[in-house]
């Protein structure tokens, strides 16, 4: 039952070609491309600081790196990484560009605002590549006190500028994604009709509007401590600096699953396309995007349990982070379930996907052992943590979100990217990075703790497999540079539908006009309406 | 596949308010939208002030003493004289919304500019505060003198005094600024009955930097002023 899509030569690329339309524009799509732009510069960027770790860590011994300059690549590769890859990539990158086409909506609520957006995090990216430029930050992208406010001689003050700045661009972005999605929807476009990735960016949206707001005050406080010695956070002038671990992590923890809800919102976009099946459960896995936002709040201290927090505390922190499992692991099993009876095309999306639920999982069931009140003094500061986040992170974030970006890759461009290409990536990172970091895990329970440019030579053989291991990541991740840029001038054209995806935006043509419909769409099923008989395709 | 099918559904092309953007159906969607857009704006403010109102507790029950005694250096009767203006400001504000939402269109920039004033007025009263402290040191950093061994918690309560304070003024000079805009629209005669939305937010926002300061004047001017408890 294909829809005849009337294709008009004018689409919002071609519409308008001067450089002050991109920079000036307010529509949600051109900001989309906008943000893409930056995350990926920032995504390659944080790659370089870490291929100089893996380089140095290939040997026991410093001879690549000082200690004082390796201090600087983790830093930077962390700071680049968390703030300006990880927490932005898939919301405003991915949501800025479909999210408004999937609630059958003309633009967010607030265009303005979302260029407005756009500006700010390029600014505090700047700020933060200007603190690189000068000598970059050595503290750690947890900037934690006492060091970060009074022993470090590096750029704190400007990184932590940079960061502020950019905070404000995820709060501004997740107000407007929540208003949109209350008030743009299309008619007949119900919460129970909403695609799961609109869930679960209106679940990291809250996450983004409640927890941002905490960590920009306590950066405003460690910079005016650093400048003026105020003493809030110097143990010598009664301050606490456990305080600034409690709000530091009562966002960055949260932020964790700004970084992992809305890739998990397109595990089950592409999933369900790619099994022509409904997502099963819906509403269990919409509704655990939910809890994973609410009991998200209530776990930061196990970050804490080795600074000397109360044990009662620690208790219950360590509960919580169990219980934290179980809305993840709703998901993980409804994905699976939805595989099951489905009729499975092995499209590269699809293998991204994969990808994702063999990391994810690794990475979820590490963090319980994390959770685990005397296990976690073991682990804590060692490479199990290191390969755990990077499980997490990387292996679910940004394997959900290259999984989105060649999902959504011919919506946004109108052209299809070389699929045995996408495929090879996929699977490149697959095991490029289970290499990277499958030894990390053994590295860390056998005692080698992060954050130390040398380390006793029998851990030489788990180091040089890990640095191989990240070389084969950085052939798979610098691949899709290639295909993508050769599909915009050379690939196949897309049409409006090449994935036969159910879904509002794809029933608009490849790339959508300016004002996205060419009348406002009106709803009348839910989002996954697949049948397995329209599967003889392609 | 009718999910997505065009229905034929009219886009009225008749008679738009002006004020109505592109992207919206209609004045309704537009209100709503820009209304639950400042309530969320809020509660992120809400978050931000309360990390600082964190510190301040753990530090409050950590050093009561320096509190009271950093507490009493603040001048009670110049902060008193402040939350009655901002309390009137609030009333002023109000009676603004009420008049646009009347299409009392003089009455809206008589009450706003009355508003502006009152603004102005903890501006300056606030200003005199800031300068009695710079004169007595008592503004932290490396110039911080003060009597006794509790100086270092006492620089903690006035660090915090400032933060607060100041971040607070901050939302005030942004509020002079959104006033003066809402004056400027509204002596333009751009609102009336059927939409006066940017008066009403500019509304929250004002009553919010007034609540804000409703809690910061017990938290920080009446810790503890009977003496004889020190």
């Amino acid at each position: 039952m294909e829809t005849t899509v009337v294709e008009s030569p004018v689409n919002y690329i071609n519409h308008k070609h001067t450089v002050a339309s991109w920079l000036l524009t307010y529509d949600h799509k051109r900001i989309g491309i906008l943000y893409l732009i930056v995350v990926s510069t920032a995504f390659f960027l944080g790659g370089i600081f870490a291929a100089l770790i893996r380089l140095e860590l290939t040997t026991p011994a410093g001879d690549l790196l000082s200690a004082d300059v390796y201090n600087r690549m983790f830093t930077m590769h962390g700071v680049t990484m968390v703030f300006f890859v990880l927490v932005p990539a898939v919301p405003a990158v991915l949501g800025n560009f479909a999210m408004p086409l999937m609630i059958g909506a003309k633009d967010v609520a607030f265009p303005k605002l979302n260029l407005m957006s756009w500006y700010i995090f390029t600014i505090g990216f700047l700020f933060t590549v200007t603190s690189m430029i000068l000598g970059g930050v050595d503290t750690g992208w947890t900037f934690y006190t006492p060091y970060s406010s009074q022993g470090s001689e590096s750029n704190v003050l400007i990184t932590g500028i940079g960061v502020f700045i950019t905070g404000f661009s995820s709060i501004l972005t997740g107000l407007n994604f929540m208003v949109t999605i209350h008030r743009m929807r299309a008619p007949g476009m119900t919460w129970f009709r909403l695609p799961l990735f609109i869930w679960a960016l209106y679940a990291t949206s809250l996450v983004m509007v409640l927890g941002t707001p905490v960590i920009a005050i306590t950066l405003l406080m460690l910079v005016f401590e650093r400048g003026l010695h105020l003493g809030i956070f110097d143990p010598r002038l009664g301050g606490d600096p456990v305080l600034f671990q409690h709000l530091f992590w009562f966002y960055s923890h949260p932020a964790v699953y700004i970084m992992i809800l809305p890739p998990m919102g397109v595990i089950s976009e592409v999933i369900a396309c790619f099994s022509r099946k409904n997502v099963f459960g819906y509403s269990f896995v919409a509704f655990s995007s939910l809890a994973i936002a609410v009991f998200g709040f209530l776990v930061w201290a196990h970050h804490l349990f080795v600074a000397g927090i109360s044990p009662y505390s620690a208790l219950i922190f360590s509960f919580l982070s169990f219980a934290v499992a179980i809305p993840s692991a709703v998901k993980t099993f409804n994905w699976t379930a939805t595989l099951y009876k489905g009729a499975i095309w092995w499209k590269t999306p699809m293998m991204f996907v994969f990808g994702f639920l063999g990391l994810f999982l690794i990475g979820g069931l590490t963090g319980l052992f994390l959770a685990s009140l005397g296990l976690d003094i073991h682990l804590t500061d060692t490479y199990f943590v290191v390969a755990h986040f990077h499980y997490i992170m990387v292996g679910g974030a940004i394997m959900g979100y290259f999984a989105g970006l060649h999902f959504w890759w011919p919506k946004m461009t109108g052209r299809m990217y070389n699929d045995t290409m996408g495929k090879m990536a996929a699977l490149l990172i697959f095991v490029g990075f289970n290499l990277t970091f499958g030894p990390q895990f053994i590295l860390g329970y056998l005692g080698m703790p992060r954050r130390y440019h040398v380390y006793p030579p029998e851990f030489q053989v788990l180091n040089v497999l890990s640095s191989a291991g990240a070389s084969i990541l950085a052939v798979g991740y610098v691949l899709p540079l290639f295909y993508f840029l050769y599909s915009l001038k050379f690939g196949e054209k897309a049409g409006a539908n090449p994935w036969k995806a159910t879904g509002l935006e794809w029933t608009t043509q490849s790339p959508p006009l300016a004002e996205n419909f060419p009348a406002t769409p009106i709803v009348t099923e839910g989002a996954y309406a697949y049948s397995k008989r329209e599967m003889k395709v392609a | 596949m009718p999910n997505g099918t065009i229905a034929a559904h009219e886009e009225h092309h008749g008679h738009h308010h002006p004020a109505l953007q592109h992207h919206f159906q209609d004045l309704d969607q537009q209100h709503e939208a820009a209304t639950l857009g400042m309530w969320l704006f809020l509660v992120t403010e809400v978050m931000f002030f309360g990390g600082l109102i964190l510190a301040y507790t753990l530090y409050r029950i950590w050093y009561p003493t320096a509190w009271a005694l950093g507490s009493e250096e603040l001048n009670i009767y110049l902060g008193g004289f402040n939350t009655i203006v901002l309390i009137g400001s609030s009333l002023t504000m109000a009676l603004a919304v009420r008049s646009a939402q009347t299409g009392a269109q003089r009455a809206t920039v008589g009450w706003l500019l009355f508003t502006i004033a009152l603004g102005l007025t903890f501006l300056v009263v606030k200003f005199f505060e800031y300068k009695e402290k710079f004169e007595l040191h008592h503004v932290p950093g490396p110039n911080f003198q003060f009597e006794g061994p509790q100086s270092p918690h006492v620089q903690i309560f006035f660090s915090l005094y400032f933060a607060l304070t100041g971040v607070h003024a901050l939302h005030m000079i942004i509020g002079v600024g959104l006033m003066s805009t809402l004056t400027f629209m509204a002596y333009r005669k751009r609102f009336t009955p059927e939409w006066y939305t940017p008066v009403e937010l500019g509304g929250l926002y004002w009553h919010f930097v007034d609540i804000v300061w409703i809690f910061l004047f017990p938290l920080l001017y009446l810790v503890d002023r009977s003496h004889h408890i020190i």
